[in-house]
């Protein structure tokens, strides 16, 4: 009943991806991560909602858009346990849940002001080398960006 | 390996040091031969290090190329705010391989990139100096006639010490045991110790110099740095204990060899030069063999 409630906080769509469970603090990082800034479909999200398991969250809906795997997994960086809906006809027709990926390219930035990444024009590659406690390799400079150092781009 | 690049020491496989080493044993036994007649090496220093230069030039001359590039960034487009990319590209149409030698850290990475030719990391930094560690493995090869099996210590600066770190993972294929000795705030930092524990490598650390030298087979010095203090009187404090003498080197065992990177300040006194276990000038000897076989290689080219 309350679940239903806080979905309609923010109005349904038609066609789409709804993507919930976000912590409310990631909300901007998920948009900017996803490009959502720079295109023209629909989008309705609400913020600061209230969650039974993690404080306040943020939910975004995207209307006719569908992602693929590789794409939504990179916001696992800041919504690691955000779920997605895939919603056709005002159904929801699947759910997904984001798993960290094997490599993070370009999203991140290296822990390390030494790194040729942050001192030319280089766009960032890394490698997950623990998943558990989410540390990044550079491919560049071979330093490790872990989880409490995780800028994003 | 032909044209690939030789960026980091976690880049070869246990194969490719031994062929890099028996390749260098080769090039030690007829060090003139013109294999490179018509090529041309960039060597393009972006900070100085005359030795890595030298050595790599004394290679490169021994086996008949020719050597444009730099020795400094000052004297080179960078001053006038040229990109690495800019410069490794056009330098690449200059050259059949580039040795380059970069304070930024992954900018050796980046330029194998963009450059159409190998290149060969002569240093990036505090990340990675790979022909420094193919060539303390030749030396350590030389001299204990194996690599297998050896007890290893490692004295001085372990935590900013690149040679140490590429060392200790290169030998890693060995099942060495490590001795570190170090000051507290410059011991073996702990991903290497977890990467140690990870593969079942013995690794024992001491804050001084202790009577288990006796049963090491390399001692591999290296030099604590004043700049690494913050605090001037620690530096004073702890200088003086990690300096080898000849009178620590009595009841060593015969097949015992001192290593260094090079340059040496005060951590090895001089009286150990003349010592037989003193190893660390033919060190920098077999840095050329060691060079030689590297290029060779990776160009392609058949002694």
């Amino acid at each position: 009943m309350t679940k239903e409630t806080k979905e309609l906080r923010v109005s349904a769509i038609k066609n789409g991806t709804a993507i919930d469970h976000i912590p409310a603090d990631s909300l901007f990082n998920v948009i900017n991560i996803l490009g959502l800034d720079k295109i023209d479909n629909t989008i309705t999200f609400g913020t600061n909602l209230d969650s039974q398991t993690q404080g306040k969250k943020a939910i975004i809906k995207i209307s006719e858009r569908y992602f693929e795997d590789a794409e939504i997994n990179k916001i696992s960086l800041v919504a690691p346990n955000a779920k997605l809906n895939i919603i056709k006809d005002y159904e929801v027709v699947d759910k997904k849940v984001i798993e960290i990926p094997d490599t993070f390219d370009k999203i991140v930035k290296c822990v390390n002001p030494k790194c040729v990444t942050n001192v030319e024009a280089v766009s960032t590659k890394f490698t997950v080398v623990d998943k558990n406690e989410l540390k990044l390799k550079c491919y560049y400079c071979e330093k490790i960006t872990s989880k409490g150092n995780i800028e994003v781009v | 390996m032909k044209n690939k690049s030789l960026i980091s020491i976690n880049d070869y496989s246990k194969e490719d040091y031994l062929k890099i080493l028996d390749l260098a044993a080769k090039f030690e036994a007829n060090p003139v031969q013109k294999i490179l007649d018509g090529k041309v090496v960039a060597t393009l220093f972006f900070e100085p290090s005359t030795r890595t230069r030298l050595s790599f030039e004394s290679a490169i001359s021994k086996l008949g190329g020719k050597i444009i590039g730099f020795t400094d960034a000052a004297s080179s487009s960078v001053k006038k705010g040229e990109s690495l990319k800019d410069t490794i590209m056009t330098v690449a149409n200059y050259s059949d391989l580039i040795v380059m030698r970069h304070p930024v850290e992954g900018s050796a990475r980046y330029a194998s990139e963009v450059s159409k030719v190998p290149v060969v990391n002569a240093g990036d930094g505090a990340n990675q100096h790979p022909t420094q560690t193919l060539l303390d493995l030749y030396s350590i090869l030389k001299t204990q006639g194996t690599l297998e099996n050896l007890n290893i210590f490692m004295v001085g600066d372990l935590k900013y010490g690149r040679t140490v770190h590429s060392l200790l993972i290169a030998m890693s294929h060995f099942n060495p045991t490590f001795n570190f000795i170090s000051p507290e705030f410059l011991k073996i930092p702990d991903e290497y110790k977890l990467f140690l524990n990870e593969k079942g490598i013995k690794y024992y650390e001491h804050s001084d110099f202790t009577e288990y030298i006796d049963e090491a087979d390399i001692v591999y010095m290296t030099r604590v740095q004043k700049e690494r203090f913050s605090d001037p009187i620690e530096y004073e404090k702890v200088k003086n204990v990690y300096i080898l003498r000849n009178n620590m080197l009595e009841n060593t065992k015969d097949n015992l060899r001192i290593l260094h990177p090079l340059p040496r300040v005060t951590e090895i006194n001089e009286d150990v030069d003349s010592n037989p276990k003193a190893y660390y000038f033919q060190q920098a000897e077999n840095g050329v063999y060691a060079r030689q076989a590297i290029i060779a290689s990776i160009l392609g080219l058949d002694i």
